[in-house]
């Protein structure tokens, strides 16, 4: 039982992680009409916004160490103890949290530079088109990261405070095995009301509404007179910074390397596919539903049973929920389908 | 002389709460032109899909030539001697006229599956001939190096009928063969259509241009809201109350 | 027009084409290409090319999995040159089917979906074949390292007649050193046969069936034709192609590597065709030749070559040129295939055969006019 609940919640961060991807996704599907194979990329640069931002407030100084007087030693002494003494090296602690602040504009300029720079001018091309061209993109950004920050993946941590782990095992009343890293605790929970405030931006805000129409039927509500161009552009923006979010956020669970984003995106594509196309709720769901499994698979006991089963459980649910239920967990007639 | 070449038997199809279709019952004879009329969102379209199976009916079932084709894929109906015009047409865009016929040609042939991997399409005279006579018979002829795409709508949609002449089916569907088109095409296509029924074939018409429709039909049934309200000759239908009402009525809607 | 075209004029084409690629030693000497490990990868990837050709440009369905057959093809090779011969022969028989065992399997689930979910599915697929190479499989594949000819290989059917060495032995042609220009000229005569067949398949019947897929795959079903089959066929033959070209690059090069599996090594298949154009018969060899020769030239170029390139500039403009192409070059290579993959798709849709066939149709335009636009670009190839 403590083992089952502990691979549950070791799946559940992961999940969250391919959640947020896919949310974006099927939205990005769903209003705009286009695949967006870059949009892992998205993901890798919200991670990489956490390594710059992390960077930034690191920025130091090389001073002469007070305390070793015998010769002349150098230390780095970063900008903001020097300016805020304490108070700047919390801040520094709290690289990750905080650069969310730092990645929301920056993934919203990306993205809205994307879908008005490229994206636009495919609305109206085909889907093999739209595949290969973000398909080009999405190498573009990962060879441009690689160039600045080399390929090797950069280690980010958590706040000190959320190193370690927690006993959820006695909290709920299970054995004190039951020990939880509290920054994916923190992970789970953030992705949870990102997730939350997309889908509540949807639902109760006349915005969101239109948007959700458009997804049902993109030409009646064109021609309501609505500007739905317009709105797509803030969609996908909207889906580059939930994209982005998700990737700072996962720095401290994965070192963020450049190609992350083609990693997760492929699993992110099965996780719509299994979903259901075009369903918000299916690319949620399964998201979550494929993290956990893939848990389960990575346990010892079911890995001596099929070797290499954690490597392909995700593709084997997907070739076997496209063959018993083609239009996915959730998915409706007709979207996508040609 | 009246065998009945297309028998649709209590059919319903609901779709999400709305009953496109109610208890539908038809039956094409040999030989004859048979025309369903009736307003927008009557049900026309629902019943040529449940046709050639791309619907499935909730219940009912459509028999044709003895053998029922409820539930048999689009080219298995297809093979089966069934041949549609679709309302917009459906031409392979960036083929040649000249191919799109051919292929048509090569399905009859050779059924729904055969994989010539290794002939020449130049040694397939026999085909080439056939699609040159059909295009000519068509006035396409002149046409025939031209991507399909690249045609008038009118032409596309002689076209899509060539396609199916080719295979000489027992039963030829059109949706709207003369939707958008000029007077002068539609003429033209009134004359090709009343060509197709001096040779003998069974066809069913869904028009709206009531003068395609009178210059063709043999028997007119008429579908309101999913259900038929009146069936009988040309010159009957034309003075039903019932059938001028369900118009009108459409109308005010 | 392309597809009807008298089998004496395709006999012809084959033999100017067959000339063209056997005598590359010769004409691309100038342009400093003409040494046996580049003209190995040009004839190749040739192979490959007209094998995604025969599923992308025919039939429209776009596979993002055809490295996954590559890397079949290599390490069946490979496995034969260890437990059999290193005579070449089985190895590229067997690697060729093996794929082809793969591309059945593959092909038959994802083309179940058409459109965007068969690209993903392949991709799924080509992605999950890559990770098992990588782990589980490791017996077999020799994960990371990859698989490789060691002297202890026992090689039965060698044993047999060939005094054992204690040297790594060479691929052979029944006595012919596979690994230079041998190598070379046994893959080119491969590429004449392959282009051979796939220019019957364009030609045929069945080729003519699969492009009306690629043009309304819903008339077609109207049209009384099943088109799962002929999908799977398509599907089935390219990844052989595949496989024959994976297992073509081990008897070239004996050892076998997961990285010819990733999605990127996909994607540059997939670049190749389209930057040639898909659907033309000479399109994606000449994609894969243009690749191949820019990989060759980009990557091998340093600071030092860029510093000398752009030595006539004033000293600062020459520490930016060099900094801004450095990007470009040597590691920073897929940068440029990247950008290339987008110029091409942007702007040149249908490739370079197409964008050739517009300056032909401008510098012509009587000629143009009294054709169709399309058979006129399918005239060239």
């Amino acid at each position: 039982m403590d083992a089952f609940v502990l691979q549950v919640l070791n799946g559940l961060d992961k999940g969250g992680a391919y959640a947020l991807i896919a949310l974006g996704l099927t939205l990005v599907f769903g209003t705009l009409g286009v695949v967006n194979f870059a949009h892992g990329a998205l993901f890798m640069l919200g991670a990489f916004c956490a390594v710059t931002f992390n960077l930034l407030l690191n920025l130091s100084e090389r001073v002469e160490d007070p305390n070793i007087t015998a010769f002349t030693a150098y230390i780095d002494q970063p900008y903001l103890e020097t300016w805020l003494g304490d108070f700047g090296t919390q801040l520094m602690d709290y690289s990750v949290p905080l650069s969310i602040l730092f990645t929301i504009p920056v993934m919203l300029a990306i993205g809205l530079a994307m879908e008005r720079g490229l994206i636009r001018f495919f609305y109206k091309r085909s889907h093999a088109e739209q595949i290969l061209v973000t398909f080009g993109l999405a190498i573009v950004l990962q060879e441009i990261i690689k160039s600045f920050f080399g390929a090797n993946p950069i280690p980010v941590s958590a706040p000190d405070t959320f190193v370690g782990t927690a006993a959820i095992g006695s909290l709920i009343g299970l054995g004190e095995g039951v020990a939880y890293p509290y920054w994916r605790l923190i992970y789970l929970a953030f992705s949870i009301v990102v997730i939350a405030a997309v889908f509540s931006f949807l639902r109760f805000t006349t915005y969101g509404m239109v948007v959700r129409a458009g997804m049902a039927d993109r030409e009646t509500v064109g021609l309501l007179g609505i500007n739905i161009q317009r709105r797509f552009t803030v969609v996908f923006g909207l889906a580059a910074i939930v994209a982005g979010l998700a990737g700072a956020l996962y720095t401290p669970i994965l070192p963020p390397d450049y190609h992350m984003g083609m990693d997760f995106l492929v699993l992110s594509f099965v996780v719509v596919v299994v979903g259901g196309m075009g369903s918000l709720g299916g690319a949620v769901a399964a998201g979550f539903l494929l993290g956990i499994l893939q848990s389960f698979a990575s346990m010892n006991e079911v890995k001596d049973l099929f070797p290499g089963i954690d490597q392909i459980i995700i593709y084997l649910v997907a070739v076997v929920v496209l063959l018993l239920r083609p239009r996915g967990l959730m998915g409706r007639k007709g979207v996508m389908e040609t | 002389m009246d065998t009945v070449v297309l028998d649709v038997a209590d059919v319903n199809k609901n779709f999400a709460g709305l009953q496109a279709l109610s208890n539908v019952n038809l039956k094409i004879k040999e030989g004859k032109t048979h025309a369903v009329i009736g307003p927008n969102g009557a049900g026309k379209s629902t019943l040529l899909n449940v046709c050639v199976g791309r619907l499935q009916p909730d219940t009912g079932s459509v028999t044709f030539d003895g053998e029922i084709i409820t539930g048999k894929k689009p080219y298995e109906i297809n093979q089966a001697g069934v041949a549609r015009v679709f309302q917009t047409p459906e031409i392979f865009a960036d083929l040649s006229v000249e191919h799109n016929v051919m292929v048509a040609a090569l399905a009859k042939r050779d059924g729904s599956f055969h994989p010539h991997a290794f002939r020449n399409l130049v040694s397939e005279t026999a085909i080439h001939d056939e699609a040159l006579a059909v295009l000519e018979d068509l006035g396409l002829k002149r046409m025939r190096e031209m991507k399909a795409e690249s045609l008038s709508r009118g032409d596309k949609r002689r076209l899509e009928l060539a396609m199916c002449l080719i295979q000489h089916p027992r039963l030829l569907l059109l949706d709207e063969p003369t939707a958008g088109m000029s007077r002068h095409d539609t003429n033209q296509t009134i004359d090709v259509l009343k060509r197709i029924k001096e040779r003998g074939m069974t066809k069913v018409i869904i028009e709206h241009d009531m003068h395609v429709v009178f210059s063709l039909a043999d028997w007119i049934t008429v579908l309101a809201q999913g259900a038929i309200i009146a069936e009988g000759p040309p010159e009957e239908i034309r003075g039903n109350p019932k059938v001028q009402e369900a118009y009108l009525g459409g109308a005010h809607e | 027009m392309m597809i009807t075209r008298s089998p004496r004029h395709d006999m012809m084409m084959i033999g100017v084409f067959a000339l063209v690629v056997l005598t590359m030693p010769i004409w691309l000497a100038p342009f400093g290409a003409a040494y046996p490990d580049l003209l190995q990868k040009f004839v190749i990837f040739g192979i490959m090319a007209v094998g995604y050709n025969i599923l992308f440009g025919l039939t429209g369905y776009l596979s993002f999995g055809h490295a996954a057959f590559l890397g079949v093809g290599s390490y069946s090779a490979v496995w034969m040159f260890k437990l059999f011969t290193m005579n070449v022969i089985p190895a590229v028989i067997i690697g060729t089917l093996m794929a082809g065992v793969f591309a059945v399997v593959i092909g038959y689930v994802c083309l179940r979906r058409s459109g965007i979910y068969f690209s993903i599915l392949t991709l799924a697929l080509a992605q999950m074949c890559y990770n098992l190479a990588y782990s589980v499989l490791t017996p077999i594949t020799n994960g990371e390292t990859g698989l490789q000819i060691r002297p202890t290989d026992p090689r039965i059917i060698d044993a047999m007649f060939l005094e054992p060495t204690e040297r790594v032995p060479t691929t052979t042609l029944f006595g012919i050193d596979m690994t230079g220009y041998g190598g070379f000229y046994f893959c080119a005569v491969a590429l004449i046969i392959t282009f051979f067949i796939s220019v019957r398949i364009f030609r045929s019947p069945f080729g003519l069936k699969l492009r009306a897929i690629k043009s309304n795959q819903n008339r077609l079903n109207y049209t009384g034709i099943n088109t799962r089959p002929y999908l799977l066929i398509a599907f089935v033959i390219s990844g052989m192609y595949a496989g024959l070209a994976g297992s073509l690059l081990a008897v070239t090069d004996p050892l076998a590597g997961a990285e010819r599996m990733q999605w990127t090594a996909s994607g540059e298949i997939v670049l190749m065709t389209i930057l040639g154009g898909a659907g033309t018969l000479f399109g994606p060899i000449l994609g894969a030749w243009i690749i191949k020769y820019f990989e060759n030239i980009f990557s091998a170029f340093n600071d030092g070559r860029l510093h000398e390139i752009f030595s006539f500039l004033p000293d600062t403009l020459e520490s930016i040129a060099v900094g801004i192409s450095a990007q470009f070059v040597g590691e920073g290579w897929h940068l440029t295939l990247g950008l290339m993959f987008m110029l091409i798709v942007i702007f040149l849709p249908g490739g370079l055969i197409e964008g050739f066939n517009r300056i032909v149709a401008r510098l012509r335009p009587g000629q143009a006019r009294r054709r169709a636009p399309a058979v006129e670009e399918k005239e060239a190839s």
